[in-house]
């Protein structure tokens, strides 16, 4: 729906938390234009006027020149003075430590997609998160496996998310919006696939839409999405995915108990059809390979069924 | 009897009384410095190409976006091997084969200090590189990486045999690395020829022995972690096991505290080509000689505590990061140092443009946009932003490729006459130079475009946004170019050993030992050498014999006898 919509790109601030950053990112390409410019200028007169011409004796002999030692070192030094005070300052503006602040959410990252758990309510989400704009939030981030990095360009910071640890960040979003990005830490076969979606909603829309979530799946609407139900149960569906309000309660997959309110599937990989739900359920190593979910060989009538049940999730 | 004594290993030089004939047996039996040197460098070749043929199959994965010409399974084998051989397999063996060839020939010396030590490293690399090769066949290549994080390199999340190779081959390649630094080390502080004080020492020389010292020491981390993650992998321990009370991030600091003194390992000796490159193409001394060696001696220190910078988005706190900010951008300085050193090097010289030349100056110009990219990840703001997105891909390619492979090209260029004895043709040389800068530069400029557009490294294929699939064709084309450029080099170097123009003693009117001696020197390189008074011992003998134009004939006839060295040996006298 809105893929592409906003540019992703450093120099695309949007939260508070990157507007720190950036004004960093502009000093240094100043600094680095500043010397890139002197050595090439200086190279490019270098070649010119002293190209060895047929006969030239040999050029004075200069060992050192204490003098322009000095500046070698000296400008370097002071820039890079200059560098370390604003790293320390603007390092502690936007990052500053977490004391026991409850987090607004917990993102978890899995081989290969994200899980969000938001602390004080009942809602557990995957791949696409929301969040209030406006509001300085806390992220607790987390991993159930390997290492994976937490990375939306356009929010400043990346924070990786290793086994055992807790991982925190703040981000203040400017502006309601769909802002993208992606695991930035190599984590397996799946690492491509591994894109995050984060939906700003303004503070109503974001109550609204946590009060929501926290309902149980909706009742199947047909007697095939209840067909559908009942397979899902049935079958090991249910070992690993959770459908709220249904004796669906596995763990070790995404929640699917609001699935077809989603964009996309599969961590951004593709748009969220039936058709595209279909072809999943129908060779998940196919589609995604290294996925963990098992390919089950069903017949053409229980996928259909399958597929009308979750694609009715909303 | 004049002349000076030419330090030698204790025992008889060994292979003296064998025939001459170069026969492959003779190649591989050799304990000879020059033919190890050689053949350090045809191992580098070797992985060159098959580290390179890995990269050419990433770059047709990523030419379109959602490509499936390659599987994840496959593509993360590729990049990890194609990390792995090009630091451990390509850039080291060439740096030890001009470190070895060239270091004894430099201080007036016969061989290395231990000669069936320097056959044992060069042969321990080759298996160590073909054992890590046989992955392939046994089951799987590597896939976590050439940095190889925990708990990735688990066997629960990696569980083919490619990490047990990648450790034993890797252990064995360091033993090869680490027993031929020891080599040179003891061979430059005793195998010098009598007046080469540390002081007169040429920089290349002095850049391979800080070096040397540098390996030593950034190894051991590296080959603990290696063993440590053995035992994880075959015996069930959990060093980095968080299941069994280990901890992932020590893989970090272990691998990173070997790995960053590694990119300066990488970079040391070719800073030490450039220096003798720069000076013979400006006919001038080096500038500030003392600052080039003592900012040399400064990053090897510095070197070994740097290494959280590659941790900066791992949550370890501000605290720690202020330090390791600190000591990464310091580091800066004394590289910067060495950069305007050359500049005044060259400046008010008489500057010959030869290929190896146009590669030194080359190398100014890419390595100061590798070394500026690079302090981004010092400045830690920025580093949260970039690291681990292609504008690192772009960064450390430009220090490895721009900086290291430049320099070791200008080294090729400058001492392919005296170990092939054959000139290379100029104007090849400069097609080659152009090829391959263009392609270097249309591959990974992008890349740095790319990181700031927030793609991540390491992804098999990425979604079709942000102008991302004209960025990643135009680096596939580079790519091909360098790949092309590549072979056109091996062509140009077999050519001029096949027709090249016989190449005299000194081609390059140079000012160190080696150009004394015959091009190819003979088994036994010097028979006599004048003794040293200055940094530039040839330039000396050269104007005291008042050979203003040198010629191919420096024979010993015009070896200073003792009586008629005259005053103007301590008049250029650093």
């Amino acid at each position: 729906m809105s893929q592409g919509s906003h540019v992703i790109s450093i120099f695309n601030p949007q939260s508070a938390e990157a507007w720190k950053l950036s004004p960093l990112n502009n000093y240094l390409i100043i600094a680095c234009s500043f010397i890139m410019i002197v050595v090439v200028g200086l190279l490019i007169y270098v070649t010119i006027k002293f190209r060895a011409k047929a006969g030239d004796a040999e050029p004075k002999q200069i060992y050192n020149n204490r003098t322009v030692e000095a500046f070698m070192i000296g400008i370097p030094f002071l820039m890079v003075s200059f560098f370390f005070y604003q790293t320390v300052k603007v390092m502690n503006e936007t990052e500053p430590t977490v004391q026991g602040q409850v987090p607004t959410v917990v993102i978890t990252g899995r081989q290969w997609w994200w899980q969000a758990v938001y602390p004080g309510t009942t809602v557990v989400t995957a791949n696409e998160i929301h969040l209030p704009a406006g509001k300085k939030v806390l992220l607790q981030l987390e991993s159930q496996d390997v290492i994976h990095d937490w990375w939306i360009p356009s929010f400043g910071p990346k924070m990786d998310m290793i086994p055992g640890v807790k991982n925190y960040l703040w981000v203040t979003i400017g502006k309601p919006g769909v802002y993208e990005g992606a695991c930035s830490e190599f984590c397996g076969k799946q690492h491509a696939w591994m894109r995050i979606k984060v939906i700003a909603d303004s503070p109503a829309d974001y109550q609204q839409w946590l009060l929501n979530k926290s309902k149980a799946a909706l009742p199947p609407a047909d007697t095939l999405a209840l067909a559908g139900a009942v397979i899902f149960n049935k079958k090991s569906c249910a070992d690993c995915h959770s459908i709220r309000g249904t004796p669906a309660q596995g763990k070790s997959g995404p929640d699917l108990t609001h699935l077809a309110s989603r964009t996309t599937l599969l961590a951004g990989m593709m748009t969220n059809t039936k058709e595209h739900i279909k072809r999943f359920i129908n060779n998940p190593e196919g589609v995604k390979p290294g996925v963990r979910m098992p390919r089950f060989i069903f017949k053409k009538d229980t996928v259909n069924a399958l597929v009308a049940y979750l694609s009715n999730l909303k | 009897m004049e002349g000076t004594y030419i330090p030698e290993p204790e025992e008889e030089l060994p292979g003296l009384n064998v025939s001459n004939s170069q026969g492959l047996l003779q190649w591989i039996s050799s304990v000879d410095h020059k033919q190890i040197g050689i053949l350090y460098l045809f191992l580098a070749v070797l992985f060159l190409l098959l580290g390179g043929a890995a990269a050419l199959l990433m770059r047709i994965q990523l030419a379109l976006p959602g490509s499936t010409f390659l599987s994840p399974e496959m593509y993360n084998q590729l990049f990890t091997m194609h990390g792995t051989t090009m630091i451990f397999l390509v850039l080291t063996p060439a740096i030890l084969g001009f470190s070895v060839y060239i270091i004894p020939l430099m201080i007036g010396a016969n061989d290395l200090a231990f000669p069936r030590m320097n056959a044992f490293g060069l042969w321990i690399t080759f298996f160590g590189g073909l054992l890590l090769y046989f992955s392939f066949l046994a089951g799987g290549a590597p896939d976590a990486g050439w940095f190889n994080y925990a708990p990735l390199n688990q066997r629960q999340y990696s569980p083919g045999p490619g990490i047990d190779y990648y450790c034993a081959g890797l252990l064995l390649v360091g033993a090869g690395t680490v027993g031929t630094s020891i080599n040179l080390v003891v061979t430059i502080i005793y195998f010098r020829v009598e007046g080469m004080t540390l002081g007169k020492m040429p920089v290349f020389v002095w850049m391979v022995l800080i070096n040397s010292c540098l390996v030593v020491g950034a190894f051991p981390p590296l080959n603990a972690a290696l063993s440590m993650l053995l035992l994880d992998r075959q015996l069930q321990s959990h060093f980095f096991n968080l299941m069994g009370g280990g901890s992932p991030i020590v893989w970090q600091h272990l691998f990173w505290s070997f790995g960053h003194p590694e990119v300066y390992i990488l970079i040391l000796p070719p800073f030490g080509m450039l220096s003798e490159v720069f000076q013979v193409y400006s006919r001038k001394p080096i500038f500030g000689y003392g600052f080039v060696v003592g900012s040399g001696i400064a990053i090897a220190l510095l070197a070994f505590g740097v290494w959280v910078h590659h941790m900066f988005v791992t949550g370890l706190g501000n605290t720690v990061y202020n330090f390791f900010a600190a000591s990464s951008m310091l580091i800066g300085v004394p590289t910067g140092i060495k950069i305007f050193n050359w500049i005044g090097t060259m400046w008010g010289g008489s500057l010959r443009f030869t290929t190896s030349m146009l590669f030194a100056i080359a190398f100014l110009v890419e390595f100061t946009i590798g070394g500026l990219s690079g302090v981004a990840f010092a400045v830690v703001p920025v580093d949260w932003q970039l690291t681990d997105s292609y504008f690192v891909v772009a960064h450390l390619h430009y220090v490895f490729v721009g900086g290291s492979l430049f320099g070791i090209l200008a080294g090729l260029f400058y001492w392919f006459p005296k170990m092939s004895g054959h000139m290379i043709s100029e104007k090849l040389g400069k097609w080659f130079f152009w090829l391959f800068t263009i392609g270097f530069n249309l591959t990974f400029f992008v890349h740095h475009i790319l990181g700031i557009k927030g793609m991540p490294r390491r992804v098999y294929t990425y979604p079709d946004i942000s102008g991302y699939s004209l960025l990643n064709l135009t680096s596939t084309i580079g790519a091909f170019l360098m790949g092309f450029s590549v072979l056109f080099l091996l062509y140009i170097l077999r050519k001029s050993v096949k027709t090249g123009e016989k190449a005299p003693n000194d081609p390059w009117d140079a000012y160190t030992l080696e150009w004394i001696t015959s091009s190819p020197p003979a088994l036994k390189n010097f028979d006599r050498l004048p003794p040293v008074y200055s940094l530039r011992p040839l330039r000396d003998l050269k104007q005291s014999s008042q050979l203003q134009n040198h010629t191919d004939g420096i024979n010993t006839n015009i070896l200073p006898s003792k009586s008629d060295r005259g005053g103007s040996f301590e008049k250029n006298d650093n």
